[in-house]
């Protein structure tokens, strides 16, 4: 069964913006699905269509089998939002905020309570419980977010970027909490600006770029098309001029060299030919993180070089 | 689903009373000041000089308009800044997300309204007490006439939210329509002092209905038909929370 089948889905605004061009997006029940793309190439329309906040144009959207359009309250309720922007109400308290948010969705109080406990104290916010939201730093305003779009227990969890200006130790716990809650089963669709971050936890991803959906696989298979890797080396001495052979290089400047290094060729190789011109390496890192260099291959490969427009679209 | 629907429509009626609990001295205070006002300069110093109204002292024959007055205005505000700042702040959105069924948003919303202004009705007509003896000849009626008034001007405040872009457009209809209709709707007159040009021109205003129906209540006396006043009241409400639920449901104002 697909936790969130979508077809031929678009949307054109008011303005009369493209958002969505009929994309057609399956995920699986139990995924942990990373939806990637651009500023404005329709992440946040999909996302809002898929949660009810955005009227669609055309197109079906299925959740756990039940249309969005015919059986709107069933599908509803599997799905938990975390959406980008903080849209609580700043004035009311996290405890308010979480037994209101239980309320929407038909859970009795004497349910809402100890689940309100439970995940606020999971996201270290049960001290805070009795605090005004506006009074939460930012860190704090997302993880309250993500505990109160869990009040249903939702069978489907969506985050709009759950992630963005929280500090990397946050970060990391907040990863942490969301493997343990998609290994419990619940499915999970990320979008998020931290390429990293999808590399990390999500098992299939789609690029949406300009209202289209410009690959859809899985993690490892996307991974496995990267040919080429970047390395950065850091040099000891000045170097003005040096020469490898059989590798794409620059020298960015006398201490920094950069090399282009093929799946299949031999990073020793590099190693070798650097040593006979004495010339040492302090150390090497990649120049970027390899799902970063495959999203934008991907989304420059669609696109016209000259005026940006997807060549698709 | 019908208790799920139960327990969402009671959520959002105790989020909205306690909001206004909440800011008691915004909502609940100054109407009870304002109304103690009215009571001692029109009906202690200015009222004595006027005399009898309707066959009533001038105090007896302002109580009921003016209660009705803080009825309309209260329930208007209350539901036009509650909604509307659920919209600013983007918290509607944890409603629109939810499996609430459109008309449990409403009535969730127009409760909350109803609820100050029937609290807003006991405070003045408590303060009234230290000024006059109030007389009631037909309490039915004023229960009917006091929820109904509520709810439509509640369901007025939901409609002007819905369409509202600005913290400016929540106050024009109550500044430049609300208020002047409500004191020119015979809250401190009778429209038989009134020529009969102008007697004409005020029936064309809904609210002349609801105070004279309200003051049918408590005096016995209206200068319109009170069953005008209750079929007019009852009208006004259907197609008002019509004009809402439509809104709601095709999403002005509130999704893109």
């Amino acid at each position: 069964m697909f936790a969130l089948d979508i077809k031929g889905l678009t949307k054109t605004y008011k303005s009369g913006t493209k958002a969505l061009h009929g994309i057609d997006l399956q995920v699986k029940q139990g995924d942990f699905f990373a939806l990637l793309g651009p500023n404005g190439a329709g992440k946040s329309t999909t996302i809002g269509i898929i949660s009810s906040l955005v009227n669609k144009t055309s197109g079906e959207v299925n959740i756990f089998e039940y249309s969005l359009a015919s059986q709107m309250e069933s599908a509803k309720a599997c799905i938990g939002l975390v959406p980008q922007e903080f849209n609580f109400n700043q004035f009311e308290t996290l405890l308010q905020i979480m037994l209101n948010q239980a309320g929407y969705y038909g859970v009795p109080r004497s349910v809402a309570k100890p689940r309100a406990e439970k995940y606020l104290k999971q996201l270290d916010l049960w001290e805070k419980r009795n605090s005004a939201a506006r009074t939460l730093s930012g860190g704090m305003k997302r993880r309250l977010m993500i505990a109160r779009a869990l009040m249903h227990e939702p069978r489907m969890l969506i985050l709009d970027e759950p992630t963005a200006g929280v500090d990397i130790e946050i970060r990391r716990s907040m990863w942490t909490f969301l493997k343990a809650i998609n290994e419990q089963g619940v499915t999970i669709i990320l979008t998020t600006h931290y390429l990293e971050e999808a590399e990390m936890l999500c098992r299939n991803i789609a690029i949406i770029d300009k209202g289209v959906i410009v690959k859809n696989t899985s993690m490892k298979s996307l991974l496995a098309t990267l040919n080429v890797e970047t390395f950065v080396f850091d040099l000891s001495e000045n170097v003005s001029s040096l020469n490898l052979s059989g590798f794409d290089y620059r020298l960015i400047d006398d201490h920094t060299l950069e090399v282009d290094v093929h799946k299949e060729a031999n990073l020793n190789t590099v190693f070798e030919q650097l040593t006979e011109q004495r010339i040492h390496v302090l150390s090497m890192r990649n120049k970027s993180n390899r799902l970063e260099e495959l999203f934008v291959r991907l989304v420059e490969s669609g696109r016209n070089p000259v005026t940006g427009e997807i060549a698709n679209g | 689903m019908a208790n799920r629907n139960f327990v969402a429509l009671r959520t959002i009626w105790i989020k909205e009373c306690t909001r206004f609990l909440r800011i008691w001295v915004q909502t609940l205070l100054p109407p009870a000041i304002t109304m103690s006002l009215y009571f001692v300069i029109f009906g202690n110093l200015i009222g004595s000089r006027i005399g009898q109204m309707g066959g009533f002292s001038y105090m007896e024959f302002i109580v009921p308009g003016l209660i009705m007055m803080a009825v309309i205005t209260n329930s208007y505000s209350n539901v036009c800044s509650s909604f509307y700042s659920a919209k600013f702040q983007h918290n509607i959105e944890e409603m629109l997300v939810a499996p609430v069924p459109n008309w449990v948003i409403i009535a969730g919303f127009v409760g909350g309204g109803v609820a100050r202004a029937l609290l807003i009705g006991i405070i003045v007509t408590s303060v009234s007490l230290f000024f006059v003896d109030i007389k009631i000849h037909n309490l039915a009626f004023i229960i009917i006439t006091l929820i109904l008034t509520a709810v439509l001007f509640a369901t007025a405040g939901l409609i002007n939210a819905i369409f509202a872009n600005s913290f400016d457009d929540i106050s024009i209809i109550p500044t430049f329509i609300l208020t002047p209709l409500t004191y020119l709707g015979g809250v401190f007159y009778s429209l038989s002092m009134l020529p009969e040009l102008w007697q004409w021109v005020s029936k064309a205003n809904p609210i002349v209905y609801m105070v004279n129906g309200f003051r049918y209540g408590f005096l016995g006396v209206s200068d319109v038909n009170q069953y005008v006043s209750l079929g007019l009241l009852i009208g006004f409400n259907v197609i008002l929370l019509s004009v809402a639920y439509s809104l709601i449901n095709r999403g002005v104002g509130i999704r893109s």
